[in-house]
């Protein structure tokens, strides 16, 4: 039985493939984006907008900085407990048109001696963890210089 | 200098007692450690509690109910004698929240007399967040989507530092070295022991370029401080008290465009330009500007030093040095004992181990026994003024200024 590809958050990431990209809401009145999305109300103080659309974030932009979690997190992050853990990078991107940046998973393959700050990455489709009936996907950033 | 009679924005408050429960993993209840260190703080005082017309807890999250209302929970255990009470919470900067809204009822003459108190019990291991599906929490979605502990967040601003100022791993280690030092001074310290840096540097990696005694423990411990208008002390006999002159608690302003405990991202500075300082670097801009002095003033600075990297990060934030030439400072041998400006003379949260809401309030204490001239063999030569800073997730600034 194939398992139930399903985000492992509604609404923060969209798309397959080349279409796959982050989601996030922009301010209709002052042009403010926001990753997670923000739903009801624009925090530019400066803004007395209210009305959000949704919109898609650049797909590639340049390490901020990087780590790893060399000892397995705590739930609600969810492992397998009878599998050794395997350290997991983690990238923070700046994108260059939001002017922000935003953290992420590295690719499975990826380990801290591949990164460099600076280094061109872009947001691809990658799976969370899987249980019996369901595959929870994730945003993963890759390395541009890396063909998966 | 101010530190001579100046007046401060807001009017000053006396410290009239300061207490500590000892750091460690004890095993036992937060509420012991602080009952501990509030007794302790009003013999240091030489106050009855029952003269205590007020009392204020520092919520801890990790004691279930009791914990949300720590002033009330306290209150109780000292035992029961009509104080009013408050109990705060603001994440690491608890503390601080408590000593200002201790300062705003004796400014305000809604209290002569305050007793402050905060203490964890702290589970092994990585703090997680609070149980149940909250996507909306951003402490929830950064463990549930990225497993980005507390440490993973520390290793991106120290790689972020190696980057952009040189520093090295060496200079992370040289902190450590220092604080340890330090702490083996303190009678108070969960770790009390000289570290080499061969040592940090054969200790397990935890969150890449940091390893494990780069960052700071989780730990139990208790601590308290009696504060009361100066005329109570005057009354009271005590002619020349520490004096709180500031107490910052600042929140950041839009666009935050550094990557803050616990967000998954920051905010876009796409329609409105960031400051021209970090918020960190305007949590103690505004304590500055409340007490009336400058960086040039201190005698000496407790920080936050979660992690190695970031009593470096401090040590610019603060003004001590400029932006990047933390470890030069370091390196020099300024922030230690004997140096131009000594960084966490008690031995900082290297040497004690993160006990959240008594952590902000124990620096209060070591700045006060520093003013007085009573921290022993870690003492720093006549000190006059002293700062505390750190900051709390969720956007809580955190400062305190003294002087005597």
């Amino acid at each position: 039985m194939s398992l139930t590809p399903t985000p492992v958050v509604a609404g923060l990431f969209a798309g397959d493939g080349d279409d796959f990209t982050l989601l996030g809401t922009r301010c209709r009145a002052c042009a403010s984006v926001f990753f997670p999305r923000e739903e009801f109300n624009c925090r530019n103080p400066g803004c007395q907008g209210g009305d959000l659309e949704e919109v898609p974030l650049s797909r590639r932009g340049r390490i901020w900085s990087y780590t790893d979690s060399r000892y397995r997190p705590p739930s609600p992050y969810v492992t397998n407990p009878e599998l050794p853990w395997e350290p997991c990078a983690l990238i923070a991107v700046e994108l260059e048109a939001e002017r922000m940046v935003v953290l992420g998973q590295a690719v499975p393959g990826i380990t801290v001696a591949d990164l460099a700050v600076g280094m061109e990455v872009e947001a691809v489709p990658g799976v969370l963890h899987e249980d019996a009936e369901t595959s929870w996907t994730t945003w993963k950033w890759r390395p541009t210089g890396v063909t998966a | 200098m101010a530190a001579d009679g100046g007046d401060g924005v807001t009017g000053e408050v006396a410290v009239l007692g300061a207490g500590m429960h000892p750091w460690g993993k004890w095993g036992r209840g937060f509420v012991e450690y602080g009952v501990v260190a509030a007794r302790a703080a009003l013999a240091d005082a030489g106050l009855d509690w029952r003269e205590v017309g007020s009392v204020i807890g520092a919520n801890t999250v990790r004691g279930g109910y009791p914990g949300y209302v720590a002033g009330a929970t306290f209150a109780k255990a000292l035992g029961w004698q009509g104080a009013r009470v408050t109990s705060v919470y603001a994440a690491c900067a608890s503390g601080a929240q408590a000593v200002n809204t201790a300062r705003g009822q004796i400014l305000s003459g809604l209290a002569e007399v305050v007793l402050v108190v905060g203490a964890d019990a702290a589970p092994k291991g990585f703090f997680r967040p609070a149980g149940g599906d909250r996507p909306g929490d951003p402490d929830w979605l950064r463990f549930r989507v990225l497993g980005a502990t507390n440490p993973a967040y520390f290793g991106l601003y120290a790689r972020r530092r190696m980057a952009v100022h040189g520093d090295t791993t060496e200079d992370f280690a040289q902190v450590k070295v220092k604080n340890a030092a330090l702490g083996a001074l303190n009678p108070y310290a969960r770790y009390r022991k000289r570290v080499t840096a061969e040592e940090v540097a054969a200790s397990a990696v935890v969150a890449d370029p940091l390893r494990l005694l780069d960052i700071c423990a989780t730990s139990d411990g208790g601590a308290a401080v009696v504060l009361s208008s100066m005329e109570f002390a005057r009354r009271h006999g005590v002619a020349d008290p520490v004096r709180i002159r500031a107490v910052s608690t600042v929140t950041p302003r839009y666009p935050n465009t550094v990557l803050d405990l616990p967000d998954i991202a920051t905010d876009s500075a796409v329609a409105a330009e960031p400051a021209d300082e970090p918020f960190r670097s305007s949590i103690a801009r505004a304590a500055y500007e409340e007490a009336g002095i400058g960086p040039e003033d201190l005698s000496l600075a407790e920080v936050y030093d979660l992690s190695t990297a970031l009593e470096l990060q401090w040590y610019e934030d603060l003004g001590l040095c400029g932006e990047g030439e933390g470890a030069k400072l370091l390196r020099e041998g300024a922030t230690t004992l004997g140096g131009r400006i000594p960084v966490n003379a008690s031995g900082g949260l290297a040497s004690f181990g993160e006990a959240v809401p008594a952590q902000a309030i124990a620096q209060v204490c070591e700045v006060t026994w520093q003013l007085r001239g009573a921290a022993g063999d870690r003492q720093v030569a006549g000190a006059r003024v002293g700062i505390t800073a750190n900051q709390g997730l969720f956007g809580h600034g955190s400062a305190v200024i003294a002087v005597r």
